[in-house]
């Protein structure tokens, strides 16, 4: 069989430790998810409509959206008629291949930074309040400065009271340059002097904090076009990445979210906030499919290294973890 | 605003509906399935979903079907009731009552407790005369105690803040002598965020409740949340036993449905919703109005109080006066545009008035420009021919556009947009200003004297 026997056969090779701390982040979701199908496997004898109702229902509680789950349940079904399945315990496969497939959809899914071959490299991290911006800043400049690169950060949050003394303390912990400005002062202004002063400094990397705003603010989403549009003007490149921030927990408002910041600025790029909790953001699959946004990181705590790169298959292991090794 | 799609669903699966003469069992199933549809789309939980169909299954094959009404508005009235009831039936206020009142906020990280506790605290020392402590007790995330020292400066409220070298729980104890001492009435104790099967720091929560011995605890969420929202809820309900929830962020345009699961789940009162990013865009959850505007059904009520929250009654009665004795001028038509500005961004109003919901999106730094240029040509103009517009000849209108800047279409459309405004109001200026008779709901700057007549009505509205 496809995908399921490759992935089983790639982790159980793979030292458990590596795995550890994604799987425990993934654990609850994946117990409500794989659990849920395992019982719902139990439940039935066979596999009728009532089957694929419930089993709707459970991908839809994992808020992966209700076209998209008609989808998945479309293909999922056609290729039960094709292998002409009728013992639900045999569907597992089929579900973790499926959700693997549509997600993949054909397309390169770099979970690198795309850095500037030569020069300054700037990263723009963009999202709606409380989506956990200024947290991941920290982590990346953290991850980046490990590589061994000069990063400097912009607090380009003017508005929130304390978002820049919060980031200050950020860059401080990690220990990389933060260029400040005044709190209510124009955030173009600071990535402006961000980026002379990476220039000057010879940084390799800038990262531009930006206030959260909810997509549906026409002028604060003008003011980010403008802040990409100051970036363009030092680094025609830039920015290299645009990363928007979306908390886990996050419904089907996501997608919103990714085809209004789309409309700005071309999202690169998508950092999985708030994977500790119980919330897996099935989200990402629908904006993967209907914009090809793929996820490059995720958050799984508040600490320095809390970071990791987005891995497909860990992430549908994590899922499906207790299919995977129930077997 | 929130809801928005399913308003817009629902209202089109009503109106194949209320079509029909007759209400079968086909065509209320057909009607159900949509609706189920939309609310899952809205991000209501699936759990909630079921139920809600379920119940309105029942009632509408139950239901008197007979009768003057037509059945698609039976329909529509069932759904309506049970969504109120589904979002909590009635308003739930906040007693102040005690005193001190403590209240704790709590929820997950980024939520927008901070925010809120700023707003709450704002809220209630205006409009209950109240003297708030607001308690620093997020020691975990970087700068959040700044945060709320800031929002503290600019509230003008005072802030009980120990730093971050201490633990929350003695923080709170101390706080809670401090506020003694000084008399505060209310002490609002903002926590960090946490995740809910964080069982060190749920614990942590747990301590602070038995310190504080708090009236409400209320637990903030914010409304882009999806199914995900009854797992926190329930969690923080079985640790702490929460007495309220606050929704925030319902200013963008997430459909918001976690509103209909919270209640249904824990059985606890929304009490207050967050409606934007100033400190007082805050306001009580009012089911009925939600519902309403879930249903497309406008919510004037909440229209008529921001009116009149903003309007000067003399202002207006003054220009109508002018406008009924015909002296209208263009100077009493700005002054009714700056006032309508006082509302806030138009499309926020027109999404309160009933049949508007499905208007196209507007754009407010549009109509705010289009307010500026009426203005610069206004004052462009000389008091001549403000008071009497028709005395503007061509040599006129091209001074007025060179003194404002503007080209002479400028000039043109406002002279056409003038004279719009004054037919209209010579309609109305026949109408008695208290029987209150609906205005056609036209929006943008024909609005003119509306405002007050939709005063009278609610004047009406509360008598009942």
């Amino acid at each position: 069989m496809g995908f399921f026997k490759q992935v089983k056969e790639k982790l159980v090779g793979k030292s458990a430790k590596q795995n550890e701390k994604y799987v425990a982040g993934l654990d609850k979701s994946n117990t409500t998810l794989s659990d849920r199908i395992n019982e719902l496997a139990a439940r039935f004898r066979e596999i009728n409509d009532e089957y694929f109702e419930e089993l709707e229902n459970i991908l839809i509680m994992a808020d992966v959206g209700v076209s998209m789950v008609i989808k998945i349940v479309g293909e999922i079904k056609t290729e039960v008629r094709l292998q002409n399945i009728t013992d639900p315990r045999l569907i597992n496969d089929i579900i973790v291949d499926k959700m693997f497939v549509i997600y993949a959809n054909e397309s390169v899914m770099s979970t690198k930074i795309n850095y500037a071959s030569e020069g300054l490299t700037v990263i723009l991290m963009v999202g709606v309040n409380g989506a956990g911006k200024t947290t991941t800043i920290g982590k990346l400049a953290h991850r980046i400065s490990q590589e061994g690169k000069k990063v400097i950060v912009a607090a380009g949050d003017t508005f929130r009271a304390g978002a820049i003394d919060q980031l200050d303390v950020w860059a401080k912990r990690v220990g990389v340059d933060i260029v400040k400005g005044k709190e209510g002062g124009d955030p173009s202004a600071v990535v402006f002097d961000a980026l002379k002063q990476a220039q000057e400094s010879q940084a390799d990397v800038l990262i531009c904090d930006t206030a959260g705003r909810l997509q549906n603010k026409v002028n604060l989403m003008n003011e980010l076009e403008k802040m990409n549009r100051i970036i363009k003007r030092v680094v025609p490149d830039g920015p290299q990445e645009t990363l928007l921030v979306v908390d886990a927990t996050t419904g089907q408002n996501g997608i919103s979210q990714a085809v209004e910041f789309s409309k700005i600025t071309d999202i690169t790029g998508i950092v999985l906030t708030k994977m500790d909790g119980t919330a897996k953001g099935g989200i990402v699959l629908s904006i993967k499919d209907q914009l090809n946004i793929p996820v490059k990181f995720v958050g799984l705590g508040e600490q320095v290294d809390d970071l990791q790169e987005f891995d497909l298959e860990q992430y549908i292991y994590g899922l499906c973890k207790n299919l995977v090794e129930g077997q | 605003m929130a809801f928005d799609s399913l308003s817009e669903r629902l209202q089109s699966t009503l109106k194949k509906v209320s079509g029909q003469g007759q209400l079968t069992e086909k065509n209320i199933e057909e009607m159900l399935t949509e609706i189920r549809l939309a609310l899952l789309e809205a991000d209501v939980n699936y759990q909630v979903v079921k139920d809600f169909i379920a119940t309105t299954k029942e009632k509408a094959i139950g239901a008197d079907v007979v009768g003057s009404l037509k059945p698609g508005q039976v329909l529509v009235k069932i759904v309506h009731d049970e969504l109120v009831e589904l979002l909590g039936g009635s308003v739930s206020e906040v007693s102040f009552d005690t005193s001190p009142t403590v209240i704790m906020m709590v929820g997950l990280q980024g939520s927008g407790k901070t925010t809120t506790s700023g707003k709450i605290a704002k809220l209630i020392t205006k409009k209950y005369g109240k003297k708030p402590l607001l308690v620093a007790a997020d020691i975990y995330r970087p700068a959040a105690v700044d945060q709320l020292v800031i929002l503290g400066e600019q509230l003008e409220v005072p802030v009980y803040e120990k730093g971050t070298s201490q633990s929350a729980e003695s923080i709170v104890e101390e706080a809670m002598a401090y506020a003694k001492e000084n008399h505060h009435d209310v002490i609002i104790i903002d926590t960090a965020g946490r995740l809910h099967i964080d069982e060190p720091l749920m614990q942590e929560l747990a301590n602070i409740k038995s310190i504080a011995n708090p009236d409400e605890i209320l637990l903030v969420v914010d409304s882009l949340t999806g199914q995900d929202i009854v797992n926190v809820a329930q969690s923080f309900n079985d640790k702490l036993a929460i007495t309220g929830a606050v929704l925030t962020k319902l200013d963008g345009d997430s459909r918001g449905g976690g509103a209909l699961s919270i209640r249904h789940i824990t059985n606890v009162p929304i009490k207050f919703i967050g409606t934007g990013e100033k400190l007082d865009a805050i306001d009580l959850f009012y089911p009925d109005r939600m519902a309403d505007r879930i249903l497309g059904m406008g919510d004037v009520v909440s229209l008529v109080e921001k009116v009149q929250d903003v309007y000067d009654e003399k202002e207006t009665m003054k220009a109508f006066n002018r406008m009924q004795s015909g002296q209208f001028g263009l100077d009493d038509m700005l002054a009714q545009m700056q006032q309508l500005r006082k509302l806030g961004p138009l499309s926020g109003i027109l999404k309160m008035i009933p049949g508007m919901p499905k208007m196209p999106n507007i754009n407010d730094e549009d109509s705010e420009k289009r307010l500026k240029e009426t203005e610069s040509i206004i004052f462009s103009m000389t008091k001549e021919e403000r008071r009497d517009p028709s005395i503007i000849s061509l040599s006129r209108k091209q001074r007025i556009a060179a003194g404002c800047g503007k080209d002479l279409q400028a000039v043109n459309r406002l002279l056409k947009q003038f004279d719009q405004s004054k037919q209209m109001m010579k309609k109305m200026s026949g109408l008695d200003p208290n029987t209150g008779m609906p205005m056609p709901g036209r929006g943008g700057n024909h609005f003119v004297g509306n405002a007050n007549r939709k005063k009278v009505r609610h004047k009406k509205r509360k008598k009942k």
